[in-house]
């Protein structure tokens, strides 16, 4: 029997507020243990929580990036649970009116068509603090400085059908997050994190089976690769014609395989109720119109204004679009060019490369998009041709000078009079007869072989295009 | 002059004139309390050298010409409320020495008020009970009748300003809380609209219930409590964002207009309880006499729902209460056993020792009634009583403006009578607790003596925000009912 497997994923991306959800304890990650809390942060007896409206603004801008329905009115609740990095005994949640509903994206997994994926609901809630153990001292220590911190949950639909889409899922939500720049979107330090609901039906069936839900899935590739082992482990079961058991799973990433972490039996009952110390939160159309006009052009919408305007193709449109700042630094870029191709191939070439050789965000990298702007400028204007643009290029990366005060420095600016070229080639001609003889009997390869001779001569500076028509007159 | 027998208002004035100084004033109470709180036992902590601290800093304002409307007035506060660098324990086991690193929004109020912080008294614990004898460390005796409970939860509160052991002191009532004993101790006690007052540094039992305010020994006291008390506060954000009136103008108003015009509503429903002693029923017709005398139109009203408060109540509450008390778990403050082997066992023996039998019973209760499968039929369904309650109301106050009824259906009970009968102690809310579901405001002013000599309270409830009403209604009964020996020989 053929079995298909239906998944659905919940994100819990930790928004980038100053402060937390309910007090104003700074955000900052790697804090000593403990400095960042508060009386209401750690629950001391009689404090009460207010609601961080930034945080609010931001679950906004996540439901209108995909889509969702903003609820007018939603409302906390109390998940109540026992843990010691849970000081209040329950954690601030919305379970019955969520700020968000009924959204989507349009996901595009490598080398299959374009699929919409449901949201259900957007939530906003509290983290909790961890626990550092001490086996040694047989201790076990409270952290509560990310206690309080604002999360929104995206829960989606069970939409997906493979690992891949998930993963493209994943990535999509990822880079929208952080193009409205409203998580950091940072995995090992747990500012985007996944759990991963798989079940398995036999294809042409509608209901659903039992499903898994997998915990630890702290990378784009641990989130495939533990979809992927947990569709096989399911499809053994089931093709023996055991049942799946509806469990909570733990990926161990080290030796790749899922275990079981807790069974239905022994799943918490929360006890939710509405949190009688929160009024119900309004959210009116000025409040969401204002919201609106801060939000940046979506990737999507970027993506396809690209091929529009500045006829890229799809492909680096796509790349180009990758992320907020890289998209940026392109049209920066690309601004006063008139040939937008050429700042495109420049980014994706050297640009990249710097980045990736660099270890660095785009936005640092030592070449901004201005100097780079200029430099392209130099190009159009004929100045620098394609391999003395690159040595300007290098030059850039290690020196704070104009690429046109390089260019002079170094003595590269482009030879294109037609006069001095032209005694250049006539002498490259009459130094290689062998070579001549033989271009002129069909070995046409032979003339790169001239063309590297002149550039050897001007170091690079000869215009290729005058030399080329120079050439071919002469050769 | 005995100093400790001022009212506030006698008090402002002599301190103002100079006549007397906050040490003076300070100083006679806690004699007082030295003297007599052995009996009384209504304090659990008090705060000597801060008071007379505080009290110096008041004369030296007082010299400079300042007056606050508090200034050098000794309050005494319920051991709720969370007071910076002063133990506060709830009257539980679970916080016994934990001092806060805040004050409550009021307690930051009185003191800019230039009130002076005499302690903290007893209270059942986390306000779970209507007696104080179910405070983790003693009980509490009514100052009228030694071998009587004082009411509660507020009951140390109540029988502080009753033996003049403060000049006025601060309660919490979630049902109750402040009105009945204020009513068994023959002072004044008012729970203020849900949201009047700020909740922030009080510790929750039902949070959507909760309020505090003043217990004091006549209306005018009260209401130049309310007047340092109340207004929004951005740290809590169930508190009202409306304008906080003069609340002494009410008495003003009742010199200058009377209670002409006034409309009262007596609900059926309360005075056919099973129960009723007939010394309060007495006391409360003469009350309802005086005030007809007054020129106010009385008229029977229903309040439909009210066979099911109590039931309802007992469910919203503890559901609440299981939630807000989750936190003392010994992790980070508070009792903590040590005998456990591991984290739920540390759990377990933790709250089953730090807290006492009511406390865990509330737990319990509200626990269950939270729970998957019986949430519908139990928290669901309270809640829907809850807002035909309020409907009820809100339909009566169409045709009046305040509603008048009894406090407590008899008279404060002997010490031990009840204590092995939760339920029968449930019922004696029955009157009080309703305000609280409709988020109402409620007074209890005395209104006679029962055979036994033990006081008897009239409580008065008037629609949200309309604090005014009441002040100047029970003003205006307090005048008039003139009682004599308004206070116990002590």
């Amino acid at each position: 029997m053929l079995f298909e497997p239906v998944i659905g994923l919940e994100v819990h991306a930790q928004l980038k507020t100053k402060t937390k959800i309910f007090c104003n304890c700074p955000t900052t990650f790697g804090a000593p243990p403990n400095a960042n809390t508060c009386p209401v942060c750690t629950g001391m007896p009689g404090v009460l929580p207010v609601l961080n409206r930034q945080a609010v603004t931001f679950a906004i801008k996540s439901a209108l990036a995909t889509d969702c329905t903003i609820a007018r009115e939603s409302r906390f609740d109390r998940k109540n649970y026992f843990y010691p990095d849970l000081p209040k005994g329950y954690q601030i949640s919305q379970y019955a009116f969520p700020i968000a509903e009924h959204g989507h994206l349009v996901v595009e997994p490598e080398g299959a068509d374009p699929k919409r994926i449901g949201i259900t609901r957007i939530h906003m809630e509290e983290d909790a603090g961890k626990l550092i153990h001490d086996p040694g001292r047989g201790k076990s220590m409270v952290d509560l400085n990310r206690t309080g911190v604002p999360l929104v949950e995206i829960v989606s639909e069970p939409d997906m059908r493979s690992a891949e889409e998930a993963g493209a899922y994943l990535r999509k939500l990822h880079a929208i997050l952080k193009y409205i720049d409203i998580c950091d979107g940072n995995m090992e330090e747990g500012s985007f994190r996944c759990d991963a609901n798989i079940s398995l039906r036999p294809v042409g069936q509608e209901e659903f089976g039992t499903r898994t839900e997998l915990k630890n899935l702290n990378s784009f590739k641990h989130v495939e690769k533990a979809i992927r082992h947990e569709i096989q482990r399911q499809t053994y079961i089931l093709e023996e014609g055991k049942k799946v058991i509806q469990e909570t799973r733990l990926w161990d990433p080290n030796k790749n395989v899922t275990r079981s972490m807790r069974g239905k039996e022994d799943a918490h009952d929360y006890r939710y109720f509405p949190d009688p110390d929160l009024v119900p939160l309004i959210v009116d159309e000025t409040w969401i119109d204002a919201v609106k006009k801060e939000m940046p052009e979506l990737p999507d919408a970027r993506k396809q204004r690209f091929i529009a305007d500045y006829s890229l193709s799809e492909y680096d449109a796509g790349i180009l679009t990758g992320s907020r700042q890289l998209a940026d630094y392109y049209e920066e870029a690309a601004a006063n060019l008139k040939d937008k191709k050429q700042a495109a191939n420049w980014i994706m070439g050297p640009v990249l490369g710097l980045v990736k050789s660099q270890g660095l965000a785009i936005e640092t990298i030592p070449v901004s998009a201005t100097e780079l702007s200029e430099l392209l400028l130099l190009v159009e204007a004929g100045k620098l041709n394609a391999g003395t643009a690159k040595t300007v290029f290098e030059e850039m990366i290690i020196s704070d000078k104009a690429p046109l005060a390089i260019m002079k420095e170094k003595g590269l600016e482009q030879v294109s009079d037609q006069s001095e070229l032209d005694s250049i080639v006539m002498s490259v001609i009459e130094a290689n007869p062998k070579e001549h003889d033989a271009y002129k009997n069909g070995k046409t390869k032979l003339f790169s072989f001239f063309m590297g001779q002149i550039m050897k001569q001007t170091k690079g500076k000869a215009d290729p295009k005058v030399v080329t028509s120079l050439l071919k007159q002469n050769l | 002059m005995q100093f400790h027998e001022l009212t506030l208002f006698d008090a402002r004035k002599l301190l103002d004139a100079k006549d007397i100084s906050s040490v003076d004033l300070v100083t006679a109470l806690l004699e007082r309390i030295e003297s007599c709180d052995g009996e009384i036992q209504a304090y659990i902590t008090v705060d000597e050298k801060g008071a007379l601290a505080s009290a110096r800093k008041a004369d030296e304002r007082l010299a400079n010409g300042d007056s606050t409307p508090l200034l050098g007035i000794p309050v005494a506060l319920k051991d709720l409320l969370c007071t910076k660098g002063l133990a506060t324990t709830c009257a539980s086991r679970m916080l016994e020495g934990f001092v806060p690193q805040y004050d409550a929004t009021v307690v930051e109020k009185l003191k800019e008020s230039g009130a002076v912080i005499l302690g903290k008294t007893n209270l059942d614990e986390f306000a779970m009970g209507s007696s104080t004898e179910n405070s983790g460390f003693h009980i509490t005796r009514n100052p009228w009748s030694l071998d009587h409970v004082p009411g509660g939860s507020s009951g140390g509160s109540a029988a502080a300003v009753a033996a003049r052991l403060c000049t006025a002191s601060l309660g919490t009532d979630t049902g109750g809380s402040i009105r009945q004993p204020a009513s068994h101790c023959g002072v004044v006690g008012i729970k203020p609209t849900y949201g009047r007052v700020s909740r922030f540094g009080l510790v929750s039992y039902a949070s959507s219930l909760d309020q505090i305010g003043p217990i004091t020994r006549d209306v005018r006291d009260t209401a130049i409590m309310l007047n340092a008390l109340c207004g929004h506060d951005p740290r809590d954000t169930t508190s009202a964002n409306v304008a906080v009136p003069d609340f002494t103008a009410a008495l003003d108003e009742y010199e200058t207009q009377g209670l002409k015009g006034m409309v009262a509503g007596i609900p059926k429903e309360f005075l056919s309880v099973k129960g009723l002693d007939s010394d309060v029923e007495k006391a409360f017709y003469h009350s309802v006499k005086q005030l007809e005398s007054l020129g106010v139109e009385v008229k029977e009203i229903s309040l439909p729902h009210t066979d099911y408060a109590v039931a309802a109540y007992y469910v919203i509450a503890p559901s609440e209460a299981s939630s807000n008390l989750a936190r003392f778990d010994g992790v980070r403050y508070g009792y903590r056993d040590t005998e456990a082997a591991d984290l739920i066992g540390m759990y377990k023996k933790t709250k089953s020792k730090g807290f006492g039998d009511e406390v865990q019973r509330r737990i319990i209760t509200g626990t269950y009634a939270l729970s998957a499968g019986y949430y519908d039929a139990y928290y669901g369904q309270a809640t829907k009583v809850r807002s035909l309650i309020s409907q009820d109301f809100s339909r009566a106050f169409e045709g009046c403006d305040i509603i008048i009824s009894p406090v407590a259906p008899t008279p404060a009970f002997k010490i031990g009578e009840n204590v092995d009968d939760p339920l029968t102690m449930y019922l004696t809310d029955i009157f009080t607790l309703s305000t609280n579901m409709a988020g109402l405001p409620g007074i209890s002013i005395p209104c006679g003596h029962g055979k036994t000599g033990l006081p008897i309270g009239f409580q008065m409830m008037a629609n949200r925000f309309d604090e005014m009403a009441l002040v100047r209604a029970a003003y205006g009964l307090e005048q008039t009912l003139a009682l004599e020996n308004c206070f116990p020989e002590m």
